[in-house]
């Protein structure tokens, strides 16, 4: 057995083109994930009942569920809900989004209520409103409280992408997988996309551990 | 100046303040006293609004705490509070938390703010650490600070609720000073506290509580000595053999 | 969604219905011992991690580096398609050809030696929580480093990790439904398998989900019980009564 590395050299264009989607797939899935995870929280935290069951049945459902049951459910069912298909990609999207904000509004909700009631008191005492004490006090704090902790998320969803494999998004594992069957050289391939990833996410790690002693309360 | 008339709260079933009547007059010291446990930082927090109560009635400058159309956020800027644990926000330093108020409620100009802050640290001996982040300060200088904070707002009266109970020995000192000081200058103040050396220093008049109740409400000398329930007596008792 | 041909009976025809049965045996065979070699590796991972010893904390970290930075799905492919090429040309075609339910084993190996190290972490948390004192502790008494571990810290780490085991537990079922790549007819290839044939997805999705959210449901309640039953007095903090 011998690694061949020029053929993996050759075929970095190809692959570069596959981690391209990944990436676009990591960053949506974040910034939307993020968004809907936001409000989840909010929704959770409102102290309007419908709401707060609502958003709690929500993030318990999606926790108990595979990523992947979630990404054939929404493959399956948004077409036929739609009337038209919508591909991998966007089914991946939704699947996405739709689980890791059930992840992000935790992490959010828990940041907020780290927050200890004493802190809202001193605000509300010294004559800020409800929601000038969450935006001066509560949310500056909670924010740095948790942003270790959603930046480890945001590296668990960018290894999670991997799973669109299953609805045939050409993302870097598809690239990698599509050259090395044709070629027959797996182990060079998969070699490689395990290294990648590896680096990228441990790198990634090591940046979140210094920020987290930089920016500790 | 503050007027609570009959005030009644409860938690759930068990209640936790049973009709209480007091009064604190314009530049009156007051000090809130008693066991653990016998409502007295419930009734404070009653004051500016920071727990709601049932029935009764509490009013500030003619302004009805409990009564819903009263803007609570302008009544509290006019109100100072210490409290026990010094809540002092750990993002923002000694003078960003002084600040903070003055610029978003009252609307004041930033560099007009930080100098009066900066007067307001050095009032109470903390000048040097403005630049300070609460976790690099003491006890006691973070509760000088959380005081600076408070007056920042230019007070009408000032809560304190157990404003030393936190600190180590030797920094209560230097808190109790402050405290003085601002009440030799005439400020209106109510102090949850146990530190009857204070108390019998400074206080025009003391308020025992126990069980959520009111029990006694006389000027200082009478309080310590006279005290008319056995209650006081024996809290008195146990609280100065210390 | 109007042309949608619902058929709920479809859960409950024949062979449907032994497939999606056979489907959850296989999801629960592949998470139950997985689990089981998640569990082992996992507490030599996280004593391996707080040893004295550096060279046994570097390697247990190197392992717990690789597993964490490697997407799960990326390392079933490295055990099934590249390993048996590593090996020895007899042992990789055993693995290749000979081993029966090569890739329920695949599948197996993937995911305890992957959930290992988060196991390995939390262990080895709830560890560095009490050792300190602990530890001193024991061996003044003439205990040696191996009985610390064995009588003390280990009983008291798994203990008081309870709670996360648990949702490690959950997620190493979740993850098992990745065992569907390589070809394991677990629950949720079933259920696919079964909707690509008959058109009656939504019917047979819904039923993959009742049964996932049911066993986390019960996994979480009962470990919720065990929990207070095996909860050391004062170990972990009773919220703080506010005056």
């Amino acid at each position: 057995m011998r690694i061949d590395i020029p053929f993996i050299v050759d075929h970095l264009p190809l692959l570069w083109q596959g981690m391209k989607v990944t990436l676009l797939l990591t960053l949506l899935g974040i910034v939307l994930g993020i968004a809907l995870g936001a409000l989840l929280a909010i929704a959770r935290l409102s102290g309007i009942r419908p709401l707060t069951v609502a958003a709690a049945a929500y993030v318990d459902l999606f926790r108990l569920l595979p990523l992947l049951l979630i990404i054939f459910w929404v493959y399956f069912l948004l077409p036929l809900w739609l009337g038209r298909p919508i591909g991998g990609f966007y089914s991946a999207l939704v699947s996405f989004v739709l689980y890791e904000a059930a992840y992000f509004s935790e992490i959010i909700r828990s940041g907020i209520l780290g927050i200890r009631r004493g802190q809202i008191n001193a605000g509300l005492a010294s004559g800020l409103s409800y929601a000038g004490t969450m935006r001066h006090i509560v949310l500056p704090q909670a924010l740095r409280n948790m942003l270790p902790v959603l930046l480890v998320q945001c590296i668990n969803l960018f290894k999670s992408t991997s799973l669109v494999y299953v609805v045939g998004v050409n993302d870097f594992l598809m690239a990698a997988d599509v050259i090395g069957t044709k070629d027959n050289r797996l182990i060079e391939m998969y070699g490689f996309v395990a290294l990648v990833y590896f680096t990228a996410c441990f790198l990634a790690s090591l940046a979140v551990n210094r920020l987290q002693r930089r920016y500790a309360l | 100046m503050i007027a609570i008339d009959k005030v009644s709260k409860w938690y759930g079933r068990t209640q936790v303040l049973a009709d209480c009547t007091t009064a604190v007059a314009r530049g009156e010291v007051v000090v809130v006293c008693g066991p653990s446990g016998s409502g007295k930082s419930t009734l404070i927090k009653c004051v500016n609004g920071l727990e709601p109560f049932q029935q009764g009635s509490i009013t500030v400058d003619g302004v009805s705490v409990g009564d819903k159309a009263t803007k609570l956020a302008k009544l509290r800027a006019r109100i100072g509070m210490v409290f026990q644990s010094f809540e002092l926000y750990p993002h923002m330093t000694a003078t960003e938390n002084i600040t903070l108020a003055p610029i978003k409620v009252l609307g004041r100009d930033r560099v007009e703010a930080v100098a009066r802050a900066h007067a307001l640290l050095e009032r109470v001996g903390m000048r040097e650490f403005a630049d300070r982040y609460p976790a690099n300060l003491s006890g006691g200088q973070q509760q000088r600070v959380a005081i600076a904070r408070a007056l920042a707002m230019e007070p009408i009266a000032m809560l304190f609720d157990e404003p030393t109970s936190a600190l180590d020995p030797e920094t209560i000192t230097e808190v109790l000073d402050a405290m003085m000081a601002l009440a030799q200058d005439g400020m209106t103040m109510i102090v949850v506290t146990h530190e009857m050396g204070f108390a019998s220093k400074v206080a025009h008049r003391v308020v025992f509580m126990d069980g959520g109740r009111i029990v006694e409400d006389a000027p200082k000398a009478e309080f310590f000595d006279r005290p008319h329930s056995p209650r006081a007596q024996a809290f008195l008792s146990k609280i100065l053999r210390h | 969604m109007q042309h949608y041909a619902w058929n709920w009976g479809i859960l409950v025809t024949q062979p449907y219905v032994f497939w999606i049965l056979s489907g959850l045996l296989w999801t629960m065979l592949v998470a139950l011992a997985g689990w089981v070699l998640a569990l082992a590796l996992g507490s030599i991972l996280g004593v391996a991690r707080t040893v004295p010893n550096r060279v046994v904390r570097a390697l247990a970290a190197a392992y717990v580096e690789y597993f964490r930075n490697v997407p799960l799905l990326v390392q079933i492919f490295l055990w099934y398609f590249v390993l048996p090429e590593l090996l020895p040309e007899g042992a990789g075609r055993w693995l290749k050809r000979d081993l029966p339910n090569a890739e329920f084993w695949t599948a197996v190996l993937s995911l305890g030696t992957y959930t290992a190290c988060r196991v390995g972490e939390t262990l080895r948390a709830g560890i560095e929580s009490i050792s300190r004192g602990q530890t001193s502790a024991g061996l003044s008494s003439g205990l040696t480093m191996a009985q610390v571990y064995g009588y003390i810290l280990l009983p008291v780490a798994y203990r008081v990790t309870v709670p996360a085991l648990t949702s490690e537990f959950i997620n190493i079922f979740k993850n098992s439904a990745l065992a569907l790549t390589i070809g394991v007819l677990e629950l949720t290839s079933r259920t696919r398998q079964i909707a690509e044939f008959t058109y009656n997805a939504i019917e047979l999705f819904t039923c993959a989900t009742v049964i996932y959210a049911l066993i986390s449901l019960v996994v979480t309640y009962a470990m919720r019980i065990a929990e207070s039953r095996a909860r050391l007095p004062g170990m972990i903090a009773s919220q703080p009564t506010d005056a």
